[in-house]
């Protein structure tokens, strides 16, 4: 049990203000939720950068894989009708 | 045949990295990437973490000395920040697949470097001044220049970091015009360690740029953006204006500004001691790595504790 680790690895979310999103901020290490959280304070919250954290065990995380990116993205690309600029509008027409 | 194809397709993947980084895009840790650029990265970010953690000594020196109660909470603030700084790196370090405990025994055994400046002693409280803003100045420059570094993860953690480091400047810049402004001992006493700083400072950017080995693939890579000698003159053009504000003398003899070039000449650089240094027989070497033996040993009961902690928790609720 006496073994020496790092602690686990945690991913780190902030919102700087209410109406913003979290974005990811870092990582931390830390070996519960609330050491994870409290870490995540004072590392990356010393200035006010923040008025919510959320972390997320790093191993939660799923992502998408960057080697497969143009066939998983590749839907969105032939649908340019998604656009507004896609639409040709009457001559004159204002406020549209 | 096979392996040749192997080879080409290896070829292929080079070229077509090298060419997207060379556009000034940015790779995030499951692009592929060549080997040399993941060691390189490796070295260079674990190398800042370290010299961010390491750096914390020579001020911690100063903390139940500080002079004022404000000197003591601002110290304290700066401090907390370069532990903060060596976080920030080393997860960024963690994302190329090296762990924090290899990490941090590459640095205890002596496998892996930290910035040689902190190898001196911070002697009286003006050095406080002079690491803020010599050090913390020099430190700037070259980071600055990494915010634009070519893996993403490192150039976040620059980013940040800029933002920070510009107190840390100002702080210690304070420190050393307030000396000046005092008794002819402060003054002295400023001036002392503008003496002792001043090279070291220099130093902090790297051999120039001929003598450099690292540099060919850093470049092409974009990890590095601009030359150490490149940024060394930056730091000294901005510098020297700021010494004669406040009345200090810079201590070289050749330092004069070149209307040619349109930037200050300095005398040459004692590399001799900075290879001296960087070799392990700088004044304070031993202690350094042994201080932080000492830290994270005694440390260790409470990384143990939340283990258990962690796992007692596990157990109640599963």
């Amino acid at each position: 049990m006496a073994t020496d680790s790092q602690l686990d690895l945690w991913e780190v979310f902030i919102q700087g203000r209410n109406g913003s999103h979290h974005t990811h901020a870092g990582s931390v290490h830390a070996s519960d939720k609330k050491m994870a959280l409290q870490n995540a304070r004072d590392i990356y919250t010393r200035r006010g950068e923040g008025s919510s954290i959320w972390v997320v065990p790093a191993v939660a995380i799923s992502a998408s894989n960057p080697e497969d990116a143009e066939a998983f993205f590749d839907p969105a690309d032939d649908k340019v009708y998604r656009h507004p600029t896609f639409y040709q509008m009457p001559e004159g027409a204002k406020q549209i | 045949m096979n392996n040749e194809n192997t080879a080409l397709a290896q070829d292929e993947r080079l070229r077509s990295f090298e060419e997207y980084v060379g556009e000034g895009k940015a790779i995030e840790p499951r692009d592929w990437m060549p080997e040399g650029y993941r060691s390189h990265l490796i070295r260079q970010i674990s190398q800042h973490a370290h010299s961010e953690v390491i750096g914390m000594q020579p001020e911690g020196n100063w903390i139940t000395r500080a002079p004022s109660i404000r000197a003591k909470q601002i110290l304290l603030a700066k401090i907390q920040d370069e532990g903060g700084h060596g976080l920030y790196l080393y997860s960024a370090a963690e994302t190329l697949g090296i762990s924090r405990e290899e990490m941090l025994e590459q640095l205890q055994t002596g496998k892996a470097k930290y910035s040689n400046i902190f190898n001196y002693p911070s002697l009286t409280w003006a050095d406080i001044g002079a690491i803020g803003w010599l050090v913390d100045g020099a430190a700037i420059v070259n980071q600055v220049s990494l915010q634009r570094t070519s893996y993403g993860p490192y150039s976040r953690a620059m980013v940040r970091i800029c933002k920070e480091e510009s107190f840390h400047q100002r702080q210690g810049y304070e420190i050393m015009a307030n000396m000046m402004k005092g008794t002819p001992e402060q003054r002295e006493m400023a001036q002392d360690a503008m003496n002792r700083w001043w090279w070291p400072s220099l130093m902090m950017f790297g051999p120039h740029d001929g003598d450099s080995p690292h540099s060919a693939d850093a470049f092409r890579w974009k990890i590095k953006r601009h030359s150490n000698d490149e940024l060394r003159q930056k730091f000294i053009d901005k510098t020297v204006q700021q010494a004669e504000v406040i009345g200090l003398t810079i201590p070289d003899a050749d330092l004069k500004w070149n209307e040619e070039t349109g930037h200050y000449d300095h005398g040459e650089i004692n590399w001799d001691e900075f290879y001296r240094v960087i070799k392990g027989n700088g004044p304070l070497n031993k202690q350094r790595i042994a201080h932080h033996i000492k830290a994270h040993e005694e440390g260790a009961w409470v990384r143990e504790a939340a283990q258990a902690y962690k796992q007692k928790q596990a157990q109640k609720y599963n």
